[in-house]
């Protein structure tokens, strides 16, 4: 077997953002041994970025919140192809989950009477968003890696994962390499969590970090576990369009809780142009009725820019494309005109959206206290991902669990604004306990040799390959992302997935041809070789699943399309690898929902 | 389009020298896109740290023309570019490759500091009540980004290598998180003498001016821990208040 050292584990967490970590913490305290894997250092993880909020029903601002607000909330976000369970587990339990970080350590905004503060946010019916300034992920990675290194958990820093290890169909460890040295490692483990985020490096404009190539998807996939809703992409509303080195950082969405609009070059708040009829009673039909909201007056209704991500995204998409954009290719987020209406906005702004007003006046020498923003669609979430079940997060491969934005289920069509932050803490913690209870359940596994065979001899390719006719992995990894923005971005047509899905087989040939210069000691060109599989792959399933969805629906938007179709709203899609290693795809019935759940959805129309 | 050049650190703990790059810049482009140029043209295996690219997590730090500076928001319009932009690793930890240290030293640090410890709960539901000014009070330290750009300028950990015996400002900071924490119970001032070596810092205040959170680490954090130590333990007037009082207690 190629060298390599080996670690035991009753459970192993790949993965260390929200997610991870919080099932890490939750596993351990269970009392099993725990391995958790980072691909960067331990608390870079994206989690970091996240800015608004956590969304939980703990009607601390408007007393009218409760968990069945909060479902019904998240179900008509998804445009109810969600899995209703896992929505109503999510709503029940966020409330304790964001208690339990306070418990921890976190520092959340109070409000007047000293309780957690909440905001508002894009399709939450009420102020719901647990929130630090606009830096709330950053305490809550913070608080749980504190936490966390306190609780015998072993972390391996920067150490990727090329493939799951199975043994008669169970999991039974992964394996992979440490990037400082390049040396390969075994994990040997009773469970595997999968928390590995997002797949948001597969487009050009996106607000993710380069370790969001698809490696949990992949993994999952590759080891025989189904896929969902992978072509449900969220393509965050508001990113940076200039300068184009920043091209895609995010812009929080806190922005508009705030009170911010979005204006077109002529000055007019397009938003209100077009409301979806899901929404029109619950949206604001006048700019004073919307700021009364931000206001948190409690008769008002909330401003169009609060609509969902999608469909925010989706009039700007319009706006640009019929020549009312900004100079910069985007639209205008406006901040800075509520000094008409606040005595002190300017310490206003700066008390409530300190990164985003250091990130403009440092990358984009713009003070949004005083000037807009400009701002575009940016690549952010993916919705689908691995189907698990909705009780214990075990996808359909024994022994192996996922949670956070790799596992699928909870955000349907469309995810809202600081459901993630709260899907990491609820599902982190479900996945951890019932890894836990799995890995006590079960004897560990041998080590399938000929699998880590493979699996080494694969990933030390790159080094073998002729430099003649060889390609440049990040040249690669480049175009990639151009094709799958510009065939299989927001606006889709089968036409073009068409000719993604062609374009992807000859990406295939150029990844096989990738060369790496240097040696296995900490080397980038290598990583991003490895990472380009990753991306293909999932870059093959979203383009499979997009074409085979002939509706628009949430974040998946077909101009060839454009109406929604009552029988595609009633099923999932469901992929998964045959044994000749191809992508099966198949429509899968969503389970009848119960009647206590149709209820609430009824009343809360 | 302008071209800049750049002299960058290429080498590992054994051997190692400036090599010069030139690549183009366009408007708006910071250090690490042009690192991130050379990387994906010219020099494929060139090592660098990076995640979010937006001064939020801490990963890219270096020194750029001698300055500790995060590469993602060091604009290279505020540089001299008709001069060569030098670009190496943190001199504090041991050198991985190119631009890239052993920065494992500070995530031991912090497993050595006694956890947050908060009293019961003030209410029956298990919640707590804080004021917001309370909160503003520890906000400043909690927005550390953990890129241990003070430690690499600590000339504690710099020059004397005190690694052993000082914990560094980025940990000093952390102790004044928890111990300012609103709702905190524990106390680490025997650890902060002693262990921590709060002592060892001479407030040159080095670590104040590389951190790219702002956060006044020597005024708001060190120094009042330096009187919470000296208040504890050398205090003659203190002492004899504190044995008094908990006389009168018993």
């Amino acid at each position: 077997m190629a060298e390599h050292e080996t670690h035991q584990y009753d459970v192993l967490v790949i993965g260390a953002g929200g997610a991870g970590l919080r099932a890490a913490i939750e596993a351990s305290a269970s009392g099993v041994s725990v391995g958790l894997i980072c691909k960067s250092l331990l608390g870079k993880a994206h989690t970091v970025m996240a800015e608004g909020g956590i969304a939980a029903a703990l009607a601390n601002v408007d007393d009218r919140d409760n968990w069945k607000v909060h479902f019904s909330d998240t179900m008509r976000g998804g445009q109810y192809v969600n899995n209703w369970r896992m929505a109503e587990i999510h709503a029940k339990e966020a409330p304790d989950r964001v208690r339990e970080l306070e418990a921890w350590g976190a520092v959340f905004d109070r409000t007047d009477d000293g309780r957690i503060l909440q905001r508002n946010f894009g399709g939450h019916k009420y102020p719901r968003l647990a929130h630090v300034g606009d830096r709330t992920g950053l305490e809550m990675i913070r608080t749980l890696q504190d936490h966390g290194i306190h609780r015998g958990i072993e972390v391996h820093m920067e150490c990727t994962i090329v493939t799951l290890l199975k043994e008669n169909g169970r999991i039974v460890g992964a394996f992979g390499y440490e990037r400082e040295r390049g040396r390969f490692k075994l994990f040997q483990a009773k469970a595997v969590v999968l928390a590995t985020g997002g797949i948001g490096r597969a487009f050009k404009v996106s607000s993710n970090s380069w370790e969001y190539t698809g490696d949990g998807h992949a993994l999952a996939f590759h080891s025989g576990a189904e896929l969902i809703d992978m072509e449900f992409v969220q393509f965050h509303p508001t990113g940076m369009v200039w300068p184009p080195s920043v091209m895609g950082i995010l812009v929080t969405e806190g922005v508009r809780g705030e009170g911010g609009v979005l204006l077109n070059k002529e000055g007019r708040r397009f938003m209100f142009d077009d409301i979806p009829d899901l929404y029109k009673g619950q949206t604001a039909d006048n700019e004073e009725e919307g700021w009364r909201y931000c206001q948190g007056d409690k008769q008002a209704r909330r401003p169009p820019e609060l609509l969902t991500r999608d469909h925010v995204a989706r009039c700007i998409v319009r706006e640009i494309k019929e020549g009312r954009g900004s100079p910069h290719g985007g639209v205008y987020l406006d901040i800075a005109w509520i000094q008409k209406k606040l005595p002190k906005a300017e310490e206003y702004i700066r008390r409530k959206l300190p990164s985003m007003y250091q990130q403009f006046k440092q990358l984009a020498d713009i003070d949004i206290t005083k000037e807009p923003m400009e701002v575009g669609p940016t690549t952010h979430y993916v919705m689908g991902g691995i189907r698990v079940d909705s009780d214990t997060q075990m996808s359909s491969v024994t022994g192996l669990f996922a949670a956070g934005e790799c596992a699928a289920g909870i955000n349907g069509a469309n995810r809202l604004g600081g459901n993630s932050l709260s899907d990491l803490l609820v599902f982190g913690k479900r996945a951890g306990e019932h890894a836990a209870q799995f890995a006590r359940d079960n004897p560990q596994g041998g080590v399938p040799t000929e699998q880590v065979d493979q699996a080494a001899d694969r990933i030390i390719q790159p080094f073998d390959r002729s430099a003649e006719g060889g390609e440049n992995p990040f040249q690669v990894q480049h175009d990639l992302q151009e094709k799958m923005q510009e065939l299989v971005g927001i606006v889709r047509r089968e036409s073009e997935m068409q000719q993604a899905l062609d374009e992807l087989q000859t990406f295939k040939q150029r990844a096989a041809r990738a060369v790496v210069h240097g040696n296995r000691e900490y080397n980038p060109g290598w990583h991003t070789a490895l990472d380009l599989d990753n991306l293909l792959t999932v870059s093959e399933i979203i383009a499979r699943s997009a074409l085979e969805r002939k509706e628009s629906r949430g974040a998946h938007f077909r101009e060839d399309f454009p109406g929604k179709d009552e029988a595609l709203g009633k099923v999932n899609t469901v992929v998964h690898k045959d044994p000749e290693g191809d992508i099966q795809l198949r429509h899968n019935p969503i389970a009848e929902m119960p009647s206590h759940l149709k209820e609430i959805i009824e009343q809360m129309k | 389009m302008k071209t800049a050049t750049f002299k960058i650190w290429r080498g590992d703990a054994q051997d190692g020298r400036f090599e010069d790059y030139s690549t183009e810049v366009s408007e708006g482009m910071v250090v690490l896109d042009a690192v991130h140029k050379i990387q994906a043209s010219q020099a494929n295996d060139l090592a660098c740290r990076w995640n979010c690219k937006a001064g939020r997590c801490g990963s890219c730090s270096a020194e750029i023309n001698g300055m500790p500076r995060l590469m993602c928001m060091t604009r290279l319009s505020d540089l001299p570019l008709e001069k060569s932009v030098t670009i190496q690793p943190m001199k504090s930890f041991p050198l991985v490759r190119d631009l890239v240290t052993d920065v494992s030293w500070n995530f031991k640090v912090k497993t050595q500091i006694k956890p947050f410890k908060p009293r019961p709960p003030d209410r029956p539901d298990g919640t707590w009540r804080m004021g917001q000014a309370d909160v503003d009070r520890v906000r400043e330290f909690r927005k550390c980004i953990e890129c241990f750009l003070c430690q690499d300028v600590c000339h504690v950990l710099r020059e004397h290598h005190q690694y052993d015996e000082f914990i560094g400002p980025r940990y000093l900071v952390y102790v004044a998180a928890l111990e300012m924490h609103p709702l905190d119970t524990e106390d680490r001032l025997p650890e902060l003498k002693q262990a921590h070596g709060v002592g060892y810092c001479n407030i040159t205040k080095c670590c104040t001016s590389a951190c790219p959170e702002s956060i006044s680490i020597t005024d708001n954090a060190i120094i009042p821990l330096k009187e919470r130590v000296v208040d504890d333990f050398y205090d003659p007037l203190g002492k004899l208040w504190k044995w008094v009082r908990s006389k009168s207690k018993t």
